[in-house]
């Protein structure tokens, strides 16, 4: 099966600082494919550099076999790649509801001129969007706050609702950073579950940053492990726990389990 | 030929004066990322506050200057107490906002108060000698001594002394130099204060240099020091330097060849086409934002 | 958006409300209802509605600081004086005079197509720097254009803003802009205000939104500046400078950003408020940045920041009104 997403001798330099360097990564359909590395080992840039925020110093991403190098962001999520943010980016002054009807405003067609005198097919556009984001919501168990600030959400809600507006974009890829952090073991579990779900329900492959072992080891197809911008290892769970140089960098470290 | 060299001594004065004003825009900006507006209405204060002094006492040039130059960080520093402090964590549009509505109740206020333009009376007899075909005039050198030297001393102040480093810490982190034993709040009023008293030394030599005054200065004058201050890369001192020497020859040399009506023309035009090309000013940085 | 989650209102009574408000305007214009100055102030509004709801749409909408509206005002009202008094001199008003503000609208609109081209990369203050440059650009420009007047002004303009054109044209243009606003272009602009970069990664195209927001607001400025131009029947460069600007500013924050009823609200207050100071002369123009500052202390967002009239919410909008499950 070819790969989804391939990422191949991506370097990113800024300025005298390496962050990432001859990445290289493949993600298959259908995957949950986990990066795992100590902190500063260069995994958000990874994801900053395939949802297009930075243009490589050198290499490609590839996505369905295309090239996306460089693209802008708005062109690659709505090519199908959607992702959640380290710390949480939701539009915090604005409805639960808002939030995810603007992700799926990338699928409306009508244009400004139509929206503007109200013409029936905008009219139509947004009571389905509204339709549409609200059966979304509900099944994220956010139904019954959909008219609420988004800011006011609880902290397991608000990341809930940062994946939900991500997948209001239908996409193929779902790019998650760190969807674990702040919970502790009974909250990951139940984490490990609605990813789980998602993944079956939604049809959408997975990429995963995480620090949490316990969802990485039992979640994930396939692993890669960063440490210091460069790839150490990638595997099967089992490959990589038993792998000497993980182990060195990383996990045999009195390291963070919280 | 002597003609040019005659408007470059003209632009280096202009462009001295622009310097003084600019230098308090870029400092507080520097250090608290605000666009101080009102700094071009407390130039033109200080030139009515040198107006008002010597109607009443006649002092020496030197005398003036001085007491201008505190009268005028007296009230910079009230303006940050009142109308800035009470702002520092809010959105920075209200700190812009509230900053151009100080600088529009100062002008208008002096423009109530004094409807029509002064004619400042004679602090200086100035003594023209012929150099090499130029004609210099000692107040032309006065003013570029001043400025030049006031610059200096700023340099010197910011780069050798404990304060100027506190100053530029701040710019560099507003969050964690207090926790440093810092204080902040002093070493912000200092910044005022000095970035004020800098720009009294610049309306006590404007007003020496034009010496017809009007509340409309602080648009007409002080705002080109802003120009001059963003084209350098508003927050670097050596910056705002540059870009007043930039304005001054610009300006100069403009109405040499155009009518004076195009003069705003080019300076804001100049403006707008450097923030294109160098959308952070000629010396400036853009922050780096965190992903 | 958050909003004050009363009623939508029955069907049919805002368009029942319009017609009468619309005919109004018309009976007062046709038999003399009121005198000259009442209708002048009320004319004033009906402009000051414009400027206000148009520069929000930038200022409050977007989170930009633009101070160059006066700009867009000073390119309507030129274009369309020499379109009334120069070009189509001849022609009947009932037509001329429409054409003549659109073509001012459409000036403002192109130029100010520009800066939101120029405000792809910049933002926050040196995007307000920017539009303060183009604001002086536009006056001096004006100044250097004999054509029409230069710093002395163009005269014999026609007085063809009559309470209904300046009726029908602050009813289009809240349409126009409340349509905007409860559709996915508002809400890409408003994203943008929020947080760029997740709009970016959640599929907004943010130069479009940026372009919507500074085109459209533009061309209502100009469109203000038409009428304005055609009320007065004199205009020089000299009104449009940054006082003009800033009472446009006072109008926003005072009303409260990135609502409709606010601009509203903000634009009558400020209206009354400028008749009321009149007789101060140049103390106006120390009371109103007083007031503006002031607001920012205490009141940031004006009084209904963020926040909206039921009525000018689209009814789908409002949750459903079954019982919860």
């Amino acid at each position: 099966m070819s790969a989804l997403l391939e990422v191949r001798d991506v370097t990113m330099r800024f300025g005298g600082l390496v962050a990432v360097s001859d990445l290289t990564l493949a993600v298959t359909p259908g995957h949950a494919h986990g990066i795992i590395g100590p902190n500063g080992a260069g995994k958000t840039t990874a994801f900053n550099i395939i949802t297009g925020i930075y243009t490589p110093t050198a290499g490609e991403v590839l996505f369905r076999g295309g090239s996306i190098t460089g693209h802008r962001p708005s062109a690659i999520a709505r090519g199908g790649i959607a992702r959640t943010f380290q710390n949480i980016r939701l539009f915090r002054d604005l409805t639960v509801l808002d939030n995810v009807r603007i992700a799926h405003d990338t699928r409306a067609r009508y244009s400004w001129a139509g929206a503007m005198v109200q013409l029936p097919s905008a009219r139509r556009a947004e009571t389905e969007s509204i339709e549409q984001c609200t059966d979304l919501l509900e099944k994220f168990g956010l139904g019954d706050a959909v008219y609420e600030r988004a800011g006011d959400l609880p902290y397991g809600s608000q990341r809930r609702l940062e994946i939900a507006r991500a997948m209001a974009l239908q996409p193929s890829l779902l790019l998650l950073d760190e969807p674990a952090a702040g919970m502790n073991s009974a909250e990951t579990l139940k984490l490990v579950e609605f990813l789980g779900w998602l993944r079956d329900h939604f049809s959408v492959t997975m990429l995963l940053i995480e620090h949490h072992m316990q969802l990485v080891m039992t979640f994930c197809d396939r692993i890669t492990v960063l440490d210091f911008g460069k790839t150490i290892a990638e595997g099967t769970a089992d490959e990589v726990r038993n792998d000497p140089k993980v182990i060195e960098a990383y996990l045999g470290q009195e390291n963070d389990h919280e | 030929m002597d003609y040019f060299a005659q408007q470059a001594i003209n632009a280096v004065q202009l462009g001295s004066i622009y310097a003084l004003i600019a230098l308090g825009y870029s400092m507080v900006y520097g250090v608290l990322v605000m666009i101080n507006f009102a700094h071009g209405d407390v130039f033109m204060v200080s030139s009515f506050f040198c107006f008002l002094l010597l109607l009443v006492l006649p002092v020496p040039f030197v005398v003036a200057l001085i007491i201008v130059m505190l009268a005028t960080a007296i009230l910079g520093v009230a303006i940050e107490r009142l109308a800035y402090r009470p702002l520092r964590n809010a959105p920075r549009v209200s700190a812009i906002i509230t900053a151009l509505g100080c600088g529009l109740v100062i002008q208008n206020t002096t423009l109530s108060l004094s409807p029509y333009s002064q004619r400042m009376p004679e602090l200086f007899k100035p003594v023209t000698r012929q150099f090499a075909g130029v004609t210099l005039s000692s107040l032309q050198i006065l003013i570029i001594g001043v400025s030049v030297g006031l610059m200096i001393a700023l340099d010197f102040f910011i780069r050798k002394t404990r304060y100027g480093m506190a100053m530029r810490a701040i710019a560099q982190d507003r969050i964690s130099v207090p926790l440093m034993g810092v204080p902040v709040n002093q070493i912000i009023a200092m910044t005022f204060a000095i970035g004020a008293a800098l720009g009294g030394a610049a309306g006590v030599l404007y007003a020496s240099a034009y010496p017809v005054i009007s509340a409309t200065m602080g648009v007409l004058v002080g705002w080109k020091a802003f120009v001059a201050a963003v084209i350098g890369g508003i927050g670097n001192v050596r910056g705002a330097v540059l870009g007043a020497y930039v304005l001054g020859a610009v300006e100069v040399f403009t109405v040499t060849v155009l009518p004076s009506t195009y003069r705003d023309l080019v300076v804001y035009s100049l403006l707008l086409v450097i923030l294109i090309f160098k959308p952070y000013g000629l010396l400036g940085r853009p922050a780096v934002q965190k992903v | 958006m958050t909003r004050w989650f009363k009623q939508p209102p029955p069907r049919g009574v805002l368009l029942a409300l319009l017609v009468a408000g619309l005919a109004a305007c018309f009976a007062i214009e046709q038999f003399g209802l009121v005198d000259n100055y009442v209708r002048f102030v009320l004319i004033t509004l009906g402009i000051n509605i414009i400027l206000c709801v148009s520069l929000n749409l930038v200022n409050g909408w977007m989170g930009e600081f633009s101070v160059g509206h006066a700009g867009f005002m000073a390119l309507g009202a030129y274009l369309s004086a020499c379109v009334s008094v120069k070009w189509l001199g001849w022609g009947n008003p009932l037509w001329m005079f429409p054409l003549a503000v659109v073509a001012g609208g459409l000036l403002a609109g192109a130029v100010g197509f520009l800066l939101g081209l120029l405000s792809f990369k910049t933002r926050g203050d040196y995007l307000a720097i920017i539009t303060l440059a183009f604001l002086m650009i536009v006056k001096s420009g004006i100044e250097n254009i004999p054509y029409v007047g230069g710093p002395r002004g163009f005269l014999g303009i026609g007085n063809h803003t009559t309470l209904l054109w300046t009726a029908v044209w602050t009813v289009l243009t809240l349409w126009a802009i409340r349509n905007l606003v409860y559709s996915r272009f508002g809400r890409g602009i408003v994203a943008v205000r929020e947080d760029e970069i997740a709009a970016n990664a959640m599929g907004v195209d943010t130069r479009k939104a940026k372009l919507a927001a500074f085109v459209v607001s533009s061309f209502f400025g100009g469109v203000a500046g038409a009428l304005f131009a055609h009320q007065l029947q004199f205009i020089n460069p000299s009104v449009f400078d940054i006082v003009k600007s800033t009472e446009i500013l006072v109008m926003v924050y005072l009303g409260g950003i990135g609502s409709l009823g606010g601009s509203i609200l903000g634009a009558a207050a400020f209206t009354i408020l400028a008749q009321v100071l009149q007789p101060l002369g140049t103390w106006r123009m120390v009371i109103l940045p007083l007031i503006l500052v002031l607001l920012m202390l205490f009141r940031p967002r004006g009084i209904m920041g963020m926040r909206e009239f039921p009525w000018f919410v689209p009814r789908r909008e409002f949750p459903a009104k079954e019982d919860k499950k």
